[in-house]
């Protein structure tokens, strides 16, 4: 874990423009990065894609009031320049008592290995396009019913982090991540259907090639066929890639600061059974394996574990330093960035999931007429997150004599989100790192009731 | 913001510079070298819990250089305009080619299309009078009474300049002001919450929030309220008036995603080899336009530097045209239809819609309601999602209504339309006379750019409505 001395030498030299510039608290992140994507069709390369990126974001507190600013040129101008758009965006805003950077004197960030994967540097372009390509062929060798790859994608990132904040920080990490993702498209008596396989790790060789075409293969045939399902209420099985979006939606709903502005169907039910006994989910910023892990958050606060809801009672909400003061808690090191272009804000790191004791099976078995759903689509607009109400499409298979059958597509599934927690009977033992929803060690979920819309 | 006169104005890349670079990029062969050069900044504005807040502006120059050799696009971006930079991306955009140098054609003096109108250039206003927009807009969404909870309004102005030179001797630049509002409020009475938003954005400057600002605002309002009113929406299969307006993303997902021709040429297109073929009732024709004047999707030129044009792609239900980019066109034998977008200089143009929309007929809206005995009213999305090689599509409805003997009578909550493309587009029979455009972001392939989309109100004889009230 090390980055060069320069990139915290650039966030302290921001951080000292903006003090110098007026701001009584300021805050710089820098970011570098460097990355490749490469798309593979019918084997062939389709694009090769070098990027390359550093930038750095300034927030700047005046009489409690916040301002930030960003910018691409990190000469001495520029950061000047930047610092100074920060103090000046400040003056716009209004004040609040809470605002300004945590207070972290003394305060040590959280002690993490392995999410900086030096592999990763020993990974040419040439053998990464084999890699793509392997991930292509696994796909159009499982199933002969496999018409067409849209696009098979690999994609890298080695990437360096640094912030100096006026509240006692300075620091840095480095971190690696990349991924593979293919589309296959099978069919067979005129029908077509569409599937998704994936992986993600910390460099390439932790990728399956054979098991990611695979997936995208199986995905697809399955539903071959499908019929719509009939409209009923119904036991329903969420796949655990399915499960982890439903659950990004639930971490982002336990944010304080949706809580706090009253925007969350969960205010004011702290140590309430908001859910059933059989759910356990943290949010976990420390976990090697997972992809948000870091030593500290994006405003130089340690990363940690925190317990949300344990045997189905909300421990907890998910703060970072504003919120943390305005609700006399303390940050839990969810200050999120999404980069240097915006401000940090309270999101969760990574999700988890406690897996139960029972399988699949036995949550298929329990699920007696039920629908197995393998994908959700619409999710960004079928969920509304202030009430929690949700309609998404979906696909999957009927569930008949406790194992999958017919396909099913085209149909929805409806609830709340509250209703949907409290009615959750089982998770599977098996978990996965899902990219979905945020970031889920997700398990999939027996939910004993919801609305299915078909015909 | 203030930005200085000289930044603001000078060309972002001289033409004897672009030859080096494009110089650069070719030195290891290729069939084409293009520099995209692009200068932005922003400047946003929130109001949450009445309070001005979040406060952001950012300033960015970048490059992305691309060198297409054969059927492979080689890309790389660099932030920074200034000749290392450029030629450092070139040079890695050429380091992955193996083949001997070939000569760009030398890049002309640039060409600069005809710009939208911006009345008031928004880095021109005073950040007070921002916020005065911002602290009025709360005030009329307030005004809606004491069951509006709460109430976040938030302002984004962006001005982008671009040039685009290609090995081709192409050279033309773009200057975007773009203005935007939203508004949106939580609704609460008895226990039971609802949300209402609407936005407000175009190709314009402060004039557009200046002139309609407010009104967006008590729009919102009063969708909130609507909602609070409302019943769970029914599950079943039911014919559907779509809205106006926003209701033309229905359009935008069932049939323009499908007429990109990079999904078309890989017969990931449900429309793939359908050219010429009646595939809606002849009272449906549409076009994708990026020309309409002041819209969320328009521009000068597309982000290769084609000029914007108006694209018929359904002429009286018939399949006239798909969509392209420069690279698809020439591996299909057409022309660019000026459909080459990128979010920003970091991305790879591919095929995109601008302001997307079926053209207006003749009834009156309240006329094909009344033909309706029990059906569905989607007045307005919160957005959709279509997956173009089945063409199954899903969209969220944010205010929605019972049909029920020719009248829209009660609010219902939760609503989802799912359908497949094909078979929705030919169950169309009306569209009304009230055309309206509204703005959204478009994500695809991770990148986002802004789009128009249109309609009057439409009807589809038959859809899936998925709520929650089965039975």
């Amino acid at each position: 874990m090390s980055a060069p001395a320069d990139l915290e030498g650039i966030a302290a030299t921001a951080l000292d423009a903006a003090l110098s510039g007026g701001a009584a608290e300021a805050e710089a992140f820098v970011e570098d990065s460097t990355g490749i994507e490469i798309r593979v069709y019918d084997g062939e390369v389709e694009s090769l894609a070098e990027s390359a990126a550093r930038g750095v974001g300034v927030r700047a507190w005046l009489d409690g009031r916040t301002g930030y600013a960003y910018g691409t040129d990190l000469s001495t101008d520029g950061l000047e320049q930047i610092a100074a758009d920060a103090v000046e965006a400040a003056k716009i805003g209004d004040p609040d008592e809470h605002a300004g950077p945590p207070q972290l004197d003394g305060v040590a960030p959280a002690t993490i290995s392995g999410i900086h994967d030096p592999s990763l540097a020993e990974w040419d372009t040439q053998r990464k396009v084999e890699l793509t390509q392997a991930v292509e062929r696994a796909c159009r060798d499982d199933d002969a019913r496999v018409a067409a790859i849209e696009q098979t994608v690999y994609a890298d990132e080695s990437e360096q982090v640094a912030i100096a904040s006026s509240g006692g920080f300075s620091g840095a990490y480095a971190s690696t991540d990349c991924y593979a993702f293919l589309q296959a498209i099978a069919g067979e008596n005129g029908d077509r259907e569409t599937g998704l396989g994936f992986g993600v790790a910390r460099a390439p060789g932790g990728l399956d090639p054979e098991a990611i075409g695979a997936e995208a293969a199986e995905r697809a045939t399955s539903l071959l066929g499908a019929t719509k399902p009939k409209s009923r209420n119904c036991p329903v099985v969420l796949e655990e890639t399915v499960a982890a979006s439903f659950m990004g939606f639930i971490g982002g709903v336990l944010c304080a600061d949706a809580v706090q502005r009253g925007r969350s169907p969960f205010a004011n039910r702290l140590g309430d059974a908001i859910a059933a006994p059989a759910l356990t989910l943290a949010d976990d910023g420390t976990d090697p394996e997972g992809p948000a892990s870091a030593p500290f958050d994006g405003e130089g606060t340690p990363r940690s574990r925190t317990p949300l809801i344990e045997g189905g009672a909300l421990r907890t909400y998910l703060h970072d330093a504003y919120t943390a003061r305005r609700g006399g808690e303390r940050t839990t090191g969810n200050a999120a960035r999404a980069g240097y272009r915006s401000a940090p804000s309270v999101s969760p790191s990574n999700l988890v999931i406690s897996p139960g004791d029972a399988g699949l099976d036995d949550l298929l078995r329990d699920a007696e007429g039920g629908i197995y759903v393998t994908d959700v689509a619409g999710l960004h607009s079928g969920v509304n997150p202030v009430s929690g109400t949700f309609s998404v499409g979906a696909s999957g298979r009927a569930i008949s004599g406790g194992a999958l059958g017919a396909p099913h597509t085209e149909f929805t599934i409806a609830s709340d989100l509250a209703t949907m927690l409290t009615a959750v009977q089982a998770a599977a033992r098996e978990t996965r790192w899902v990219p979905f929803g945020g970031s889920v060690k997700s398990a999939a979920l027996l939910i004993g009731e919801m609305a299915v819309g078909g015909a | 913001m203030t930005v200085m006169a000289a930044e603001a104005d000078a060309p972002l890349v001289e033409p004897e510079l672009a030859d080096r670079v494009l110089a650069a990029a070719l030195s290891h062969g290729g069939d084409l070298a293009e520099l995209y050069c692009e200068q932005r900044f922003g400047l946003s504005l929130s109001i949450d819990e009445s309070r001005l807040e979040r406060p952001q502006q950012g300033r960015e120059r970048g490059a992305g250089v691309r060198v297409i050799s054969g059927e492979t696009s080689y890309f790389a971006h660099v932030d920074g305009l200034a000749e290392p930079d450029l030629i450092r991306a070139a040079e890695a955009a050429a380091a992955a080619l193996q083949g001997e140098r070939t000569e760009p054609q030398p890049v002309p003096s640039a060409a600069h299309p005809e710009l939208q109108r911006i009345e008031i250039p928004p880095e021109g206003v005073a950040a007070e009078r921002k916020a005065e927009i911002l602290r009025a807009a709360d005030e009329r969404a307030r005004a809606g009474g004491a069951a509006i909870a709460q109430v976040m309004a938030s302002y984004a102005e962006t001005r982008r300049r671009v040039a685009v030179v290609n090995s081709d001797g192409r050279h033309a630049t773009d200057d975007r002001t773009r203005t935007r509002l939203g508004v949106q409020v939580v609704a609460q009475r008895d226990g039971v919450v609802e949300t209402g938003f609407e936005t407000l954005g175009g190709h314009a400057g402060f004039e557009l929030v200046e002139r309609d600002g407010l009104a967006i605002a008590a729009e919102a309002s009063q969708k909130g309220l609507t909602m609070l009113d409302a019943d769970p929406a029914p599950a079943g299969t039911m014919p559907v008036v779509v809205g106006g307006g926003f209701g033309g993303v229905l359009f935008h997902e069932m049939t323009g995603h499908g007429l990109e021709f990079d999904a078309v040429q890989k017969g990931a297109s449900v429309y793939a080899e359908k050219l010429g073929e009646q595939v809606a009732e002849p009272i449906v024709t549409a076009y994708d336009d990026g020309l309409l004047a002041g819209e969320w999707g328009t521009n000068a030129i597309d982000d290769e530097g084609t000029p914007s044009r108006k694209t018929m792609v359904i002429e009286e239900g018939r399949l006239t045209s798909y969509l392209y980019d420069l690279l698809r066109a020439r591996q299909d034998g057409a022309e660019s239809t000026g459909n080459g977008r990128r979010e920003s200089f970091r991305h790879l143009p591919i095929p995109r819609m601008t302001n997307t929309y079926i053209a207006p007929g003749e009834p009156e809206p309240e006329q094909i309601i009344a033909e309706i005995d029990k059906g569905f009213y989607a007045k307005s999305f919160a957005g959709g999602q279509v997956d173009p090689a089945t063409g199954d599509f899903v969209f969220g409805v944010s205010e929605g209504y019972l049909i029920e003997s020719g009248k829209v009578t009660r609010p219902c909550r939760g609503a989802t339309l799912i359908g497949n493309c094909l078979d929705a587009l030919r169950q169309i029979d009306a569209v009304a006379n009230d055309f309206d455009m509204k703005t959204g972001f478009c994500g695809k392939d991770g990148q986002r750019v802004p789009v128009g989309t249109g309609q009057g109100h439409v009807r589809i004889r038959e859809l899936t409505v998925g709520g929650t009230a089965v039975g």
